[in-house]
């Protein structure tokens, strides 16, 4: 349990790292760290199939497509950084001190609810729930997906007509 | 079932309610558009993390793992549309600060 306590305390370490840095390429690189280290808390919660999604979508896809956009859009040089600087720090320096007063105010609040546990389920395997049982659910990810393919293709469309 | 992993439940949810924190800060106290989305990312994040510690802890992991690939597809699609819009903008107001983007405005 001890190990489980340090690794989200990591974790949540990171995120503050991810929101709180100056520079937003070391915030996109912050968040591939957030997701790794979730995926770590997914391996030691029995889950491994949602661990590997998390580690090669969310810290490997989303990280290229943060970084590729701020590549792109190249938001602040260096002297805007530089002038931004204490603008950011004044906006963000509260949130610290929010994090440890409701860590605090939650680590005195005593929830005892009781808690009726179902019955553990009969199907083990995570790919036999997911195509037989939750096999609708799929069509719809797929069309999710469909939409997201058309969404970048209509975009890039307008832009290339301008 | 134990009352250990209740136990264990509880730390996870503590630090749930703190990755939602740090996430809706983060989408409320930016004014660049690519940190917005970095802070839903977080609170995304938090959600996953909920829906992994409930499976565990009622033991219905199949479940809770299918339930998580289906919201990290749906997390990569809305943040590549996402990227997609904030491009879009970028190249049409040369900003992505939230204050100077006002055509819309009236």
């Amino acid at each position: 349990m001890y190990l489980d306590i340090i690794i989200l305390v990591v974790l949540l370490l990171a995120s503050l790292w991810t929101v709180m840095t100056r520079s937003i390429l070391r915030s996109a690189i912050g968040l591939a760290l957030t997701s790794v280290i979730l995926s770590i808390v997914m391996f030691r919660l029995n889950s491994p199939l949602a661990a590997v999604f998390e580690l090669s979508v969310c810290a490997g896809l989303i990280s290229v497509l943060f970084v590729s956009t701020i590549s792109i859009t190249q938001p602040y040089t260096t002297e805007e950084i530089l002038k931004r600087m204490k603008d950011m720090f004044a906006r963000f320096r509260f949130l610290p001190l929010i994090i440890i007063v409701s860590a605090i105010g939650l680590a005195f609040v005593s929830i005892k609810p009781v808690i009726n546990l179902p019955p553990p389920e009969a199907i083990k395997d995570a790919r036999v729930m997911l195509w037989n049982v939750r096999g609708f659910d799929v069509m719809g990810q797929i069309l999710i997906l469909l939409t997201g393919v058309f969404g970048i293709v209509i975009l890039f469309k307008e832009g290339l007509k301008k | 079932m134990s009352s250990e992993v209740i136990n264990l439940f509880f730390y996870y949810g503590f630090f749930v309610v703190m990755l939602f924190i740090i996430g809706i800060y983060c989408v409320l106290a930016t004014f660049n558009l690519i940190r917005a989305l970095i802070g839903l990312e977080i609170l995304i994040k938090a959600v996953t993390l909920l829906l992994i510690a409930v499976g565990y802890v009622t033991a219905h992991e199949a479940l809770a793992q299918s339930l998580v690939i289906t919201l990290i597809v749906i997390e990569a699609v809305v943040i590549t549309i996402s990227v997609g819009v904030v491009v879009g903008i970028h190249s049409y107001n040369k900003s992505l600060d939230v204050r100077k983007i006002r055509n819309l405005k009236g």
